[in-house]
């Protein structure tokens, strides 16, 4: 068990720049998700961590020891990867069991250790089996008893659960999490899944073209984006984002449509500025009065255990509502809306960043 | 059919003339099958009867008496009252010594040199690459004087070294090896990097073993090219110990006169013919593989 | 095309390549070198002396009124058993991929003769068709018509023609057989659908998609009636009577092997390689247009 720190690690592919310097310290025990859209560079920034991928700039510390030129093998880390990677020819046994042999560790360890983390993960009746007969899930949970034997210093996660059906990732994403409860290994963990990622993280990593948006624990994530970039990414259905601007008195900010939103706090430094306007779905309610919109309902999607209305403003945006319980509007309503006090995000109209709270 | 008002599909020439369009394919195939079988089942029958029977030219087509004598013979015996003859035992161990050298020779050294081209980047790849490419394009036989040559100089005439050594250069099979190992997912490559495994243990513990089904299908191919080889053990071996099997019947043969020993030439022909056709039968599946691979 | 994940080693790459470089170089590069060289040069006697003489040994051949008959020879020899081989392979694999009973067995019984030498099929063919012991030669002769290979140049042509085409049947039905089965049947019932009988079905779709196979396989025969034919006209006939059944290779072993004549050898030599070389590229840059199509 070891901090895993990240400084300043940057990666370029001839002139490119893939990662932009990040620095991040995960401490002891934490487990750290990296999270993105497909091609901000988690994946690349992991595999720098693991050593399959030259580091162009900084430096990666595994357990107080810089590993920038350290071979994978010699860096105490183990991996998950997203096709599960395991050796076709081997049995479950000698999968979990290869990287030991090769460490040289004595076969009656090998044999206790391989033991116990088929007991942790429930392989024991797999154990003589090869992995192509096994389920996605079973090859899943032998790539992840392949990384706890080795009892390393950290985990890497390269996206582990996107090859599996929907429930088995909510089921294997569980498994995770009571697995990192209980043995409290340093974690790193690449997904696109905001869902894996706010479930399983201590901390998250918002990754987006080669630079760290946002790093925080989900709930400030999900309640105080830094950017744009993140309060769209988390969240679903995605925050609405609105063109606003604070009113003369740095009181409140007006909605395209003319209503005004009362500001959580005053401020008449930003007067007539105007700003992006983030409100989530689920903060948007059904009132009167000075703050509430009048919207044209368009589409109505009925989840069961709550409801999403696709909305029109006057202006011609589009507005998305999540409502809980069973649908109360049909198509073609008008309903006036308006968010929750305290619920709104304000965020620079030109460069995207949320403004000081 | 019972009723006669269905239409002209159902009356009686037509479904005569369909059978017969259903039974042709099989006529066309039986005539082919024959075709290959006949020769076979003549030289069988040949060396059932003795040499007199075969040089009268009257043979029987049903087997004769001779059968145990003249395989016997041809097994162990060096001559006749007409001849000397290399032993079909000696022969046939030339001929399983020069296939399966040849047949291993070129699996080991062409699975290698695809490892290096696949799995690293180095100074002046894609010329070995190529050189190995044009072999290719240089079958023994157009090369051969001047190979004969090289062997000769390098004191190789009459030994196994020389008779498959020059044979065993394959850019047929580092191609199919390398073809193979590009499909080799990196993530495994890359598992096995973080187990720990270096070059030559990922050689050895993975991919070696994944490459069994193409090691495989290869050698029943190359098995079967070194068994026939024909010109090459023709100019470098001298010596009747040496001779090979299928070099062994053409010399027995010689001109072909009706007093001949054609009783053992055609068990030795029989005998000849076992090796590669059981390893074609019995390996089928792996043996289309190999050739349809091999070709890709 | 490359791998992204590859090994970090300095040596070890030279090390892997070593033996099938050194094979290569030792066996294929330095004698086709050598070759060439010969190819220009004329060695007196004694092997003592050569003198480099342009292309005199090329013009020796072309001149040599042998050589030409020899080069008339191979193309009728090469022609006659790509042709006859394709022929009766496609005739005989389009009937087996049919769907009709017993196909895995006659596909069985129609393959093994790939395992034959080709000097072994001429064997077998000689137990057949020899005047005084085969019971087909015999037959012939019987039936009044002068069957006898061993003098009758034409004859003898016919013969080693048989017996090559023969033993290659079973390579081309392999692959002829593996070509249909990737045909699509649902386009073969669609033409069924549209009211295509068996055999406007075989000649507007089946044999125009199988089109790769057939040009891949015509090279793979020139090839082989080039060169690897030597053993069935080397068993069969020596390339007699004369010079009836002498073909390229088997005059390139005459003149090296028997006449010692290393110079002209070996500008035939030369010469068959340029064919070869020329007929693998074609192969080539057809193979590489057929994994583009698909």
């Amino acid at each position: 068990m070891a901090t895993v720190e990240i400084k300043n690690v940057r990666k370029s592919y001839g002139p490119v720049e893939a990662i932009k310097g990040i620095d991040i310290a995960v401490q002891d025990g934490e487990f750290l998700v990296l999270l993105g859209p497909s091609g901000c560079g988690k994946s690349t920034l992991l595999r720098m961590v693991a050593g399959l991928e030259s580091i162009t700039g900084g430096q990666v510390v595994i357990g107080g020891r810089v590993v920038n030129d350290l071979d994978p093998k010699d860096r105490d880390i183990a991996m998950v990867f997203q096709n599960y990677a395991l050796y076709p020819h081997m049995s479950v046994f000698d999968n979990m069991a290869y990287g030991l042999k090769i460490r040289g560790v004595p076969k009656p360890e090998i044999e206790t250790r391989v033991a116990k983390a088929a007991e942790i993960l429930e392989l024991g009746r797999f154990l003589t089996r090869r992995p192509s007969q096994l389920s996605g899930g079973q090859r899943q949970r032998v790539a992840m008893g392949r990384a706890i034997v080795r009892e390393p210093a950290a985990f890497l996660f390269d996206e582990p659960l996107s090859n599996l059906d929907a429930k088995l990732r909510t089921q294997m994403r569980i498994e995770i999490k009571r697995l990192q409860d209980r043995l409290g290994i340093t974690s790193l963990y690449v997904t696109h899944d905001q869902v894996e990622a706010m479930t399983l993280a201590d901390r998250i990593l918002v990754m987006n073209h080669g630079v760290a948006e946002q790093i925080g624990t989900p709930l400030e994530v999900y309640q105080r984006p830094a950017s744009l970039f993140v309060a769209g990414f988390i969240g679903s259905p995605p925050m609405n984002v609105l063109d606003g601007v604070i009113d003369a008195s740095g009181q409140g900010v007006v909605m395209p449509g003319g209503a005004l939103l009362p500001l959580p706090r005053p401020r008449p430094d930003d007067a007539n500025r105007p700003v992006k306007l983030g409100i989530r779905p689920e903060h948007l309610t059904i009132s009167d009065g000075l703050a509430a919109s009048p919207i044209l309902v368009e589409l109505v999607e009925a989840l069961g255990a709550d409801t999403v209305v696709y909305g029109r403003l006057p202006d011609g945006e589009s507005l998305l509502i999540r409502m809980a319980g069973l649908p109360s509007c049909t198509e073609g309503d008008q309903l006036s809306v308006a968010p929750q006090p305290g619920a709104l995000h304000l965020f620079d109209a030109a460069h995207g960043r949320r403004l000081a709270d | 059919m019972s009723n006669p008002t269905t239409g002209p599909h159902t009356t009686g020439p037509h479904t005569a003339g369909r059978r017969l369009i259903d039974l042709l394919p099989h006529i066309v195939l039986i005539v082919g099958v024959l075709i290959f079988a006949f020769p076979i089942y003549v030289t069988l029958i040949g060396s059932t009867w003795d040499a007199a029977t075969i040089g009268r030219g009257n043979l029987p087509m049903i087997p004769g008496g001779e059968a145990l004598n003249n395989y016997g013979h041809a097994w162990s015996e060096s001559h006749t009252e007409r001849a000397m003859y290399t032993p079909v035992r000696i022969m046939m161990m030339n001929s399983v010594i020069m296939a399966l050298s040849i047949a291993v020779g070129k699996i080991a050294i062409s699975i290698l040199s695809a490892y290096a081209v696949a799995f690293f980047r180095f100074p002046l790849r894609m010329v070995f690459f190529w050189m190995i490419f044009i072999t290719l394009m240089l079958p023994v036989e157009v090369r051969i004087i001047p190979t004969y040559k090289v062997v000769a100089d390098l004191g190789m005439i009459d030994t196994y070294a020389g008779l498959s050594i020059p044979l065993i250069a394959s850019a047929t099979a580092t191609l199919l090896f390398r073809q193979f190992f590009l499909t080799i997912p990196d993530e495994l490559v890359e598992a096995a990097k973080i187990d720990g495994a270096g070059p030559v243990r990922f050689f050895f513990d993975i991919l070696l073993p994944l490459s069994k089904t193409n090691i495989a299908a290869l050698f029943v191919i190359l098995f079967i090219y070194g068994w026939n080889q024909y010109l090459w053990p023709l100019l470098v071996t001298n010596s009747a110990d040496m001779e090979t099997i299928v070099i062994g019947i053409t010399k027995m043969i010689g001109t072909g006169e009706a007093a001949n020993d054609w009783n053992l030439i055609m068990a030795t022909t029989v005998l000849a013919m076992l090796p590669p056709v059981a390893v074609v039968i019995f390996m089928q599946r792996w043996f289309i593989k190999g050739l349809v691979d091999s070709e890709k | 095309m490359q791998r992204r994940v590859i090994f970090d080693n300095k040596l070890l790459p030279y090390l892997l390549l070593a033996p099938q470089v050194a094979v290569t170089l030792v066996f294929f590069i330095w004698p086709a070198a050598q070759a060439i060289w010969q190819s220009v040069h004329i060695q007196d006697a004694f092997g003592l002396r050569s003198e480099f003489v342009w292309f005199e040994n090329f013009t020796a051949i072309f001149t040599d009124p042998n050589y030409v008959g020899t080069l008339r020879t191979t193309a009728i020899f090469s022609v006659s058993v790509t042709a006859l081989s394709l022929s009766v392979s496609l005739l005989l694999a389009s009937l087996a991929d049919s769907k009709i009973k017993g196909a895995a067995v006659y596909k069985t019984l129609l393959i093994w003769p790939y395992a034959l030498a080709p000097a072994v099929a001429a064997v077998l063919w000689m137990f057949i068709f020899n005047p005084e012991i085969g019971s087909l030669g015999r037959l012939l002769n019987g039936w009044g018509y002068n069957w006898d290979y061993r003098l009758n140049g034409d004859q003898a042509l016919t013969m080693v023609i048989l017996a090559a085409s023969w033993k290659q049947v079973s390579y081309n039905f392999i692959f002829f057989l593996a070509g249909l089965q990737a045909i699509p049947r649902s386009v073969l019932e669609a033409a069924s659908i549209d009211g295509a009988g068996p055999v406007r079905r075989f000649w507007s779709i089946t044999f125009p998609l199988l089109s790769p196979t057939t040009f891949f396989l015509l090279v793979v025969d020139m090839v082989y009636a080039f060169c690897e034919t030597f053993g069935t006209i080397h068993a069969l006939t020596h390339g007699g009577p004369g010079k009836a059944t002498e073909t390229l290779i088997f005059r390139v072993y005459q003149d090296g092997v028997v006449n010692n004549d290393l110079g002209g050898s070996s500008a035939q030599s030369v010469l068959l390689m340029v064919i070869l070389i020329v007929l693998t590229t074609i192969q080539f840059r057809f193979v590489e247009r057929k994994v583009h199509y698909s």
